[in-house]
């Protein structure tokens, strides 16, 4: 780990300020990821800021609109067993549960939990060249070995996939992230946030520097009749998702009304596919339905030498959970 | 380089300045000055000479350093003491209360263990995970507890012990 000065910010505006003010800066929270990549050097921050102490941004809260806001320093444990999580949006709870260690969900934040990194090989790994460590030097992973890369929307620079559970959950239930910084306050939807690589790989979402998240918000609508979150990984716990489905449907007179497919494990972010949900529109909850959906989700699916696997075992997966939401019987 | 670049090569290097920290340890305050670089674990073990919380992996995968802050099991490893400050920290040296705590008692009782080097950070994992009151049966217990690895490969004895503390010695 190199040297850094650590100031504890006592508000979200100085740590934002703090921030804007030292491009060198970063800001830890849980510091589960963060501190990991330090003693890698693959993080080298010149100065932490710890927003822990700020007052306000750790709570769980109800919206006026019947939603319910998630203050960005609530951990992930105390989130997954808050009771409004666990029944009005069960996706959510299933999804960070899923996610990590016991003591790594007491520890790791809402907002921090997005801002986590790839756990590429070659990413952490600082004797090999990586564009999303070190842009311009290449990637290593594409045509070396690349079993928990991606599928979908991967480019010549970079094949990393997004690693959160959560974050998978947040997709499908459409959520907003609201971020605050030194030109104001502003509303991300959670499909907007994280981005595909392209060449600018570095670059894992379109928070600017100095911006900070304050709170996650969810809507009304928390899929909690028909949900279900699978995990495909290459061991039962604490290992990260090879592939991963979370579905939240809704069913009236034996139809699909609405229906969320969000995938992690295939992308540079929770991947969704809004042309499948479409399609799935006033359709039967049948296997026949959800393998067309699965094709429309997989459409372009690019499997490298370890990881074509994939491409299937995606499909099962979203069929197997989209009947499991489909046939939930809450 | 674009400045949300977070692997700085050039970063200046900083002037190492120390922080002062209280933090109740085992029911003892401790005022220390610590460089802001320095990890919980190596504060506990090498200011403190509390060495009976381990490093093993020093990343956060094997949970041999899990200590108990705020009565909430974590990793000791991936949190730094100077974010402790005004904290209160449970380590295995504390969890005996005049006698061994029942979870002490039940590894010896099932043999829990075999080379040891684990055992501080399952126990405190295991009253932690108690504590935190999800576990309801051997499945869960095993879940719950998969942040600690053992490679004696002791699980099936750990869960029996921790089974028998959770019935309150009533398992069987």
């Amino acid at each position: 780990m190199n040297s850094f000065t650590y100031t504890a910010a006592p508000d979200a505006n100085t740590a934002a300020a703090l921030l804007t003010a030292d491009k060198h800066a970063q800001l830890i929270a849980g510091g589960t990821n963060l501190l990991d990549l330090m003693k890698e050097n693959v993080a080298q921050p010149a100065a932490l800021i710890d927003i822990n102490n700020i007052d306000g941004l750790d709570g769980i809260t109800t919206l006026d609109n019947g939603g319910l806001r998630l203050g960005a320093l609530a951990h992930n444990a105390d989130t997954a067993y808050h009771p409004l999580v666990e029944q009005k949006y069960p996706l959510l709870a299933k999804a960070i549960l899923s996610g990590a260690s016991a003591q790594l969900r007491n520890m790791a934040t809402n907002g921090g939990n997005m801002m986590q990194r790839t756990r590429c090989y070659y990413f952490y790994d600082t004797s090999t060249p990586c564009n999303k460590r070190e842009p311009g030097t290449g990637c290593s992973a594409i045509g070396g070995y690349n079993r928990i890369h991606a599928i979908l929307g991967a480019s010549d620079s970079c094949i990393a996939t997004f690693p959160s559970d959560m974050c998978n959950a947040l997709a499908a239930l459409d959520a907003t992230i609201n971020v605050t910084g030194p030109e104001g306050d502003r509303v991300i939807a959670f499909t907007d946030f994280h981005r595909l690589p392209g060449d600018e790989p570095q670059l894992d979402n379109i928070l600017k520097h100095g911006e900070l998240i304050t709170s996650i918000d969810l809507p009304k609508n928390g899929f909690e009749k028909n949900y279900a979150y699978l995990k495909l990984r290459d061991r039962t716990s604490y290992a990260f998702a090879l592939v991963a489905i979370a579905t939240g449907l809704e069913l009236q007179d034996g139809l699909i009304k609405n229906a969320r497919i969000a995938c992690g494990g295939l992308a540079h972010k929770p991947w969704r596919k809004p042309e499948a949900e479409d399609y799935l529109i006033d359709k039967v909850p049948i296997k026949e339905n959800f393998e067309a959906a699965a094709d429309i989700i997989l459409n372009g699916a690019m499997g490298y030498k370890d990881n074509a696997f994939k491409i299937e075992l995606a499909k099962r997966a979203i069929v197997r959970n989209c009947l499991t939401a489909a046939n939930l019987n809450n | 380089m674009d400045e949300n670049i977070t692997a700085v090569k050039d970063a200046p290097v900083a002037e190492p300045k120390s922080h002062p920290v209280t933090i109740n340890i085992n029911g003892q305050q401790h005022q220390l000055l610590v460089q802001p670089w320095v990890t919980l674990l190596d504060a506990l073990r090498e200011k403190l000479d509390l060495t009976g919380t381990k490093k093993g992996c020093d990343h956060g995968q094997c949970g041999a350093c899990t200590v108990l802050v705020n009565g909430k099991r974590i990793n000791s490893c991936l949190t730094l003491a100077v974010m402790q400050n005004g904290k209160e920290i449970t380590t295995i040296e504390g969890i005996a209360n005049g006698e061994m705590h029942p979870m002490q008692q039940a590894f010896i009782k099932y043999d829990a263990f075999q080379c040891g080097y684990c055992t501080p950070g399952q126990i405190c994992s295991a009253i932690g995970m108690l504590q935190e009151g999800h576990a309801t049966n051997r499945e869960e217990v095993k879940e719950l507890m998969s942040g600690n690895i053992c490679r004696c490969g002791a699980y099936s004895n750990i869960v029996e012990a921790i089974m028998d503390v959770k019935e309150g010695g009533q398992y069987e």
